[in-house]
């Protein structure tokens, strides 16, 4: 681990240094398996948070958000030091994945940490400068628990950046219109032409109800089940 | 809700097994006939194994467990799997997963 | 030992005579499921033995629960490595579920609602070592649990007490149930450490 830096309260990037890295696609995840001196193991997945920077030896990013009583996550967030070793597996997963020459517009919806994956694929769009349509529609508790908001707020600020929207499902600034609470298939169907004329790629990532209510939404919206691509890490 | 993930988990427990990479492989499942991608099972685990569930019928469609002896892999829940050769190609980046080493 | 990571430590620590080898205490309740949690309503349950595919017993809930019940306090013993000792439970002995069954048999396939079967010895059921429970804790059984019964087999690694119990079958042969299909043990003796086929 070369550095890590707190996003919120509870979630941390870890930037890694992996020698001859052949690269990664938007979307894809690594596992990080940890042993105890007594052969004891415990694995988990993690999405990749940015594309490879770095020349021959690739720097990645992962966030990890710490979990109560979780095991890994909390050994990854706060007693990893910088010069730890880690043993990582990846790139992983082929399906969840951007094409960057898919002319399609994007359409991201993210719950909590699930926009982990979908940054991954706003930032290759950005660094690649690819003008395909992105929207980023990401739902999180409080304002204080939004990840990578700052970069957020600068890309969507950049002419052809992101349009990106926060959802609140417990405490909205005071400027918000929309009132805190779960995903509402409204949400998702604003009328604009986003939701059907567009036709875009949808991709899903949050815990597995998140998931769930929100390919219902887009499904009851009229998008084609083959054009939404979901990725569940569980939870309620 | 039960708490479960789906297929896209699988990738890291299959890439020991499988030469190609399986989660974008198209599945079908014995019980029901649905043919889905494999990172759209729901999957449930990973102890005492991953059981992957088709997400028409509920059905194990996969099962993998990982003991001291190996990997077992039952399969007998589906009746075919498909590697496209039509699937969209990874856009400039290696697609296999391999053991990569991080150093400080 | 290979790549062992700095300052990653296992939560094996305690080291009690009651814990078999390789278990770690744990004063929480972990949820394994291979599967979405069946939904059985008290009034649509029933549980049966069986014998050759022939119902030799059958009970609905209201009828089960005009049987003699016991009060079991047990420590249990998950092949994921966490135990939990004094659980306490409420439930039929399968002896008495058994009562006057005349059978070659040797062994059980315990089947569950929602597919769910584990192989045991048959003698492995009786003389006060198995209950069909439906409390925990003086309370139903949470679905999450097993509820509204499970088999309770105390002696052997916890995937042997199958929750949503629906019927125990007498056979003739140890055929492997779910798990056991798929490298586990097929008797899974938590002091003799068999997780694991060869074991």
């Amino acid at each position: 681990m070369t550095a890590r830096r707190a996003e919120t309260a509870t979630a941390s990037t870890l930037c890694l240094r992996v020698e001859d890295w052949n690269g990664h696609l938007p979307g894809q995840h690594v596992d990080v398996r940890l042993t105890a001196p007594d052969g004891y193991q415990a694995a988990r997945s993690y999405s990749l948070a940015a594309p490879a920077a770095g020349g021959v030896d690739g720097v990645l990013e992962i966030t990890v958000q710490r979990l109560p009583d979780g095991e890994v996550s909390a050994f990854l967030t706060d007693d990893l030091v910088v010069g730890d070793r880690l043993e990582l597996r990846g790139p992983l997963g082929n399906w969840f994945v951007w094409q960057q020459d898919d002319p399609a517009p994007v359409l991201l919806v993210a719950g909590g940490a699930g926009l982990v994956p979908l940054m991954s694929m706003i930032r290759a769009r950005d660094r690649a400068h690819i003008p395909t349509p992105f929207r980023l529609i990401h739902s999180v508790r409080t304002p204080d628990d939004r990840i990578y908001a700052d970069e957020l707020e600068r890309l969507a600020a950049q002419p052809g950046g992101p349009s990106v929207t926060w959802l609140y499902t417990r405490t909205a600034p005071q400027t918000d219109k929309r009132r805190p609470g779960r995903l509402r298939p409204n949400d998702l169907n604003d009328g604009s032409n986003w939701t059907l004329d567009a036709a875009p790629t949808c991709f899903v990532c949050g815990p597995t109800g998140f998931v769930e209510e929100a390919s219902n939404h887009l499904l009851a919206a009229g998008h084609h089940a083959n054009r939404i691509r979901t990725e569940r890490f569980g939870g309620r | 809700m039960t708490e479960h993930r789906d297929g896209n988990s699988l990738a890291g427990a299959l890439a020991d097994i499988f030469a190609a990479e399986i989660t974008s492989a198209q599945v079908q499942c014995r019980a029901c006939g649905l043919a889905t991608t494999l990172a759209q099972l729901l999957v449930y685990g990973p102890e005492p194994g991953y059981v992957g569930r088709c997400p028409g019928c509920a059905e194990h469609v996969l099962r993998v467990a990982k003991t001291p002896a190996g990997t077992w892999l039952d399969l007998g829940g589906s009746t075919s799997l498909l590697f496209s050769t039509m699937a969209p190609s990874p856009t400039g980046a290696a697609s296999s997963a391999r053991t990569g080493r991080v150093s400080s | 030992m290979v790549n062992v990571t700095r300052g990653f430590r296992s939560r094996r620590f305690a080291t009690d005579d009651r814990l078999p080898p390789g278990q770690y205490l744990t004063d929480g309740f972990p949820v394994l499921s291979a599967g979405p949690t069946p939904a059985v309503p008290q009034d649509e349950w029933s549980f049966m033995v069986r014998n050759g595919g022939q119902v030799l017993r059958s009970w609905a809930w209201d009828e089960f629960m005009a049987l003699d019940a016991q009060d079991i306090t047990v420590d249990i013993h998950c092949v994921t490595r966490w135990s939990r000792l004094d659980t306490t439970w409420r439930g039929v002995a399968v002896d008495d579920l058994l009562a006057d069954v005349d059978t070659a048999a040797e062994y059980v396939l315990a089947r569950s609602y929602g597919g769910y079967t584990t192989n045991l010895p048959l003698e492995d059921l009786l003389d006060g070592k198995a209950w069909i429970a439906y409390e925990h804790d003086g309370e139903d059984l949470p679905p999450e649990h097993g509820g509204p019964a499970r088999l309770l087999i105390p002696h052997l690694y916890l995937w042997k007490s199958a929750k949503w119990i629906k019927s125990l079958d007498l056979v003739e042969d140890d055929d492997p149930g779910f798990w056991e299909t798929l490298g586990y043990h097929d008797y899974g003796d938590p002091w003799r450490e068999q997780r694991y086929q060869g074991d």
